[in-house]
């Protein structure tokens, strides 16, 4: 729309053919300038330049549809009004129905936390048919740091769907729908979304996921084929302890001083702000103790996954732990967390613990411990 | 020189200085006749460069006496005025107290945030908000969404929907008021009817539908809010030329301005927040 030809517009034809001789060929170029330089340029007056914009904006402005036709055509088009259950029942009640259509779903935490299990979980999900609680299509998946172990997969698919899975058949007809891309550089990647948009288009592949986001990807590749695409990311340290306190922030009624718990490592989602705000929904994934007690802190750490971000769920937390058959929550109640909190990714407990377990076991043995 | 601040074409302003006219008040005392034979222009250009040129000359007097000019207000008549607007209630009590009662309309109010802190939620809230009745102290308008990241979702804007008509049947169960006419027959489905959602994806497109929507409000004249949700979005990234980023989206607010003064009604930008950083003072 953006680059839609003056000469497609029906204005009068002198002020077109002065359009014309000063080069101004595309709605973008003339949209970019004011009036006053449009009438510099063009040494017309200013209600003809006027009239002209509004007639070339009319064209260019995307047509409006009521907020209620949208939801018709969603409901009406899409599986489920446009979500993908990812089996997870907390989850899936908390995100209203699944991972959303159209949007991109990010998947932060610390390495090893269990982010690319359920990546592998939810591509084969997703080549299920749709009575298993798939969406019976291709999945493109795109594994930037050769993550992917289709022995994993098929693991995975055998302890969850033994039914389908053992029969050989059945298990390479749905490993056979993923397709895995490893492209080694960035513009190898940018050049496979062509191929990817087109194989969109042809309505085969149902999901996207991109294992471990090292470029950026815009969001309008999900938006026009209203597929789910999940993408994950890194956590870099933060030195700054002051990102979510602000001045203005009131003492709360009971009159205790908040006093910041100190954790081992202060994390934050890689890629910084500007690709925050390209996200719609942020799931955390992280390790943090349940308890407070010192002595049980050393060795008990528990897996959440948290909906940090997200248009239309609250800020709910889901204890998991990683079996055999893949990804699954412990509870399907999420606890509430308030405030800032819930973006907080923690670590806690997960190295640590085994530090501390080779601490203790160093002092009742009484025998040396080095490591690097 | 005036003449520079006329607006008219570079060659008509070209033709004024020659022939030798530098100030506005020279050109006060000419007829059209006249001004066409100095210049060698038609009639009705002659006439068009004189009204330009009383129109800017009628602007500037404005520190003469009180006798009533046109455009001119009042500041009693303004007081009365905003005080009986009414206000777009953000559902909630310490919000709406700190914006001195809700949105204003006539005024563009910006929101800003960090990623996941809820800035689409109240944009979203405010496009349902602006629908409530008169009889329960809203103002009964249409929403316009202008949505460039993508961010509305349709089933929250549902849900949202069926709180405010929940909170209306509270509030009329509350006051057991005779309110039976006006009754809760309205369905979120009406609510969502009501909201006109645009698609934006790049820069020009937003600047185009700014332009555009002077002629669609006047087509629907009970849009009574327009929420951008994020005016900024598109303006981050490829932009090179930086002067003209900031030509353009003042060019934008001003448009925006003048919309909700010509249409009494509330512009809500929502905006991303982005990391300052400062230096640190050594100690």
């Amino acid at each position: 729309m953006a680059n839609k030809l003056i000469s497609e517009v029906p204005l009068p034809k002198s002020i077109a053919n002065v359009f014309a001789a000063r080069n101004i060929s595309t709605a973008k170029e003339a949209l970019s300038l004011t009036e006053f330089e449009l009438m510099e340029l063009l040494d017309v007056g200013l209600t003809e330049v006027r009239s002209a914009l509004s007639q070339i904006s009319e064209i260019v402005a995307p047509p409006y549809q009521t907020a209620l036709s949208l939801m018709e055509q969603r409901v009406q088009n899409e599986h489920l009004r446009g979500h993908f259950p990812t089996g997870l029942k907390g989850l899936d009640a908390a995100l209203c129905g699944g991972i959303p259509f159209g949007v991109l779903t990010e998947l932060v935490g610390p390495a090893g936390i269990g982010k690319t299990q359920l990546c592998l979980k939810l591509s084969l999900l997703a080549s299920l048919p749709t009575n298993y609680g798939g969406l019976d299509g291709r999945v493109i998946y795109i594994d930037v740091e050769s993550k992917f172990s289709s022995r994993r997969l098929l693991e995975i698919g055998l302890r969850s769907f033994p039914e389908i899975f053992q029969m050989k058949a059945m298990a390479q007809e749905m490993a056979g729908r993923i397709l895995v891309l490893r492209p080694t550089s960035l513009s190898e990647f940018t050049q496979s979304l062509e191929q990817i948009k087109v194989s969109l288009l042809q309505n085969q592949v149902k999901m996207l996921v991109i294992d471990s986001m090292a470029a950026l990807v815009s969001g309008s590749l999900a938006e026009f084929s209203r597929i789910p695409v999940v993408v994950t990311n890194q956590v870099r340290s933060h030195n700054h302890d002051d990102a979510s306190r602000y001045s203005f922030q009131v003492q709360r009624r009971d009159g205790t001083l908040e006093i910041p718990i100190r954790y081992d490592s202060h994390l934050i989602a890689a890629l910084g702000i500007h690709w925050a705000h390209a996200v719609t929904t942020r799931l955390v994934l992280e390790a943090k103790s349940g308890c407070h007690n010192t002595f049980a802190v050393l060795l008990i750490s528990q897996r959440f996954i948290k909906v940090a971000k997200s248009p239309i769920s609250p800020p709910l937390a889901f204890p998991f732990h990683i079996t055999s058959s893949g990804i699954s929550l412990l509870s399907d109640d999420g606890m509430e967390l308030m405030g800032p909190e819930i973006n907080a990714i923690h670590c806690q407990g997960l190295f640590r613990s085994l530090m501390n377990l080779l601490i203790i076991l160093s002092i009742l043995l009484r025998i040396p411990m080095a490591w690097s | 020189m005036e003449i520079w601040r006329l607006p008219i074409s570079a060659s008509q302003r070209g033709k004024l200085i020659s022939a030798g006219y530098t100030s506005l008040s020279s050109l006060s005392s000419l007829s059209p006749s006249e001004l066409a034979r100095e210049l060698k222009v038609s009639e009705t250009e002659a006439m068009d460069i004189l009204k330009a040129a009383s129109h800017s000359r009628g602007a500037e007097t404005s520190n003469a006496s009180c006798s009533i000019l046109e455009g001119a207000q009042s500041a009693w008549d303004m007081l009365h005025d905003e005080e009986s607007l009414m206000h777009i209630t953000t559902s909630s009590a310490d919000l709406d107290n700190i914006l001195g009662g809700g949105i204003h309309c006539k005024e563009v109010t910006e929101i800003g945030g960090v990623p996941g802190i809820g800035k689409t939620q109240l944009g979203m809230q405010i496009a349902v908000n602006v629908q409530i009745p008169h009889d329960f102290g809203g103002l009964g308008g249409k929403a316009i969404y202008i949505d460039t990241e993508g961010s509305f979702m349709v089933g929250r804007a549902f849900q949202i929907a069926e709180a405010c008509i929940e909170d209306m049947s509270e509030y009329n169960r509350f006051l057991r008021k005779d309110f039976q006419e006006c009754k809760i027959n309205m369905k979120p489905e009406d609510i969502l009817e009501n909201v006109f959602y645009f698609r934006i994806c790049s820069y020009t497109e937003q600047i185009a539908l700014i332009n555009y929507l002077d002629k669609f409000i006047s087509e629907h004249k009970d849009v009574k809010v327009v929420v951008v949700d994020s005016v900024t979005f598109h303006f981050r990234q490829d932009f090179d030329d930086m002067a003209l980023r900031t030509r353009v989206l003042s060019g934008m607010a001003l448009k925006l301005m003048n919309l909700t003064k010509k249409f009494s009604l509330a512009v809500v930008l929502l905006n991303q927040a982005t990391i300052k950083h400062t230096e640190a003072p050594f100690n």
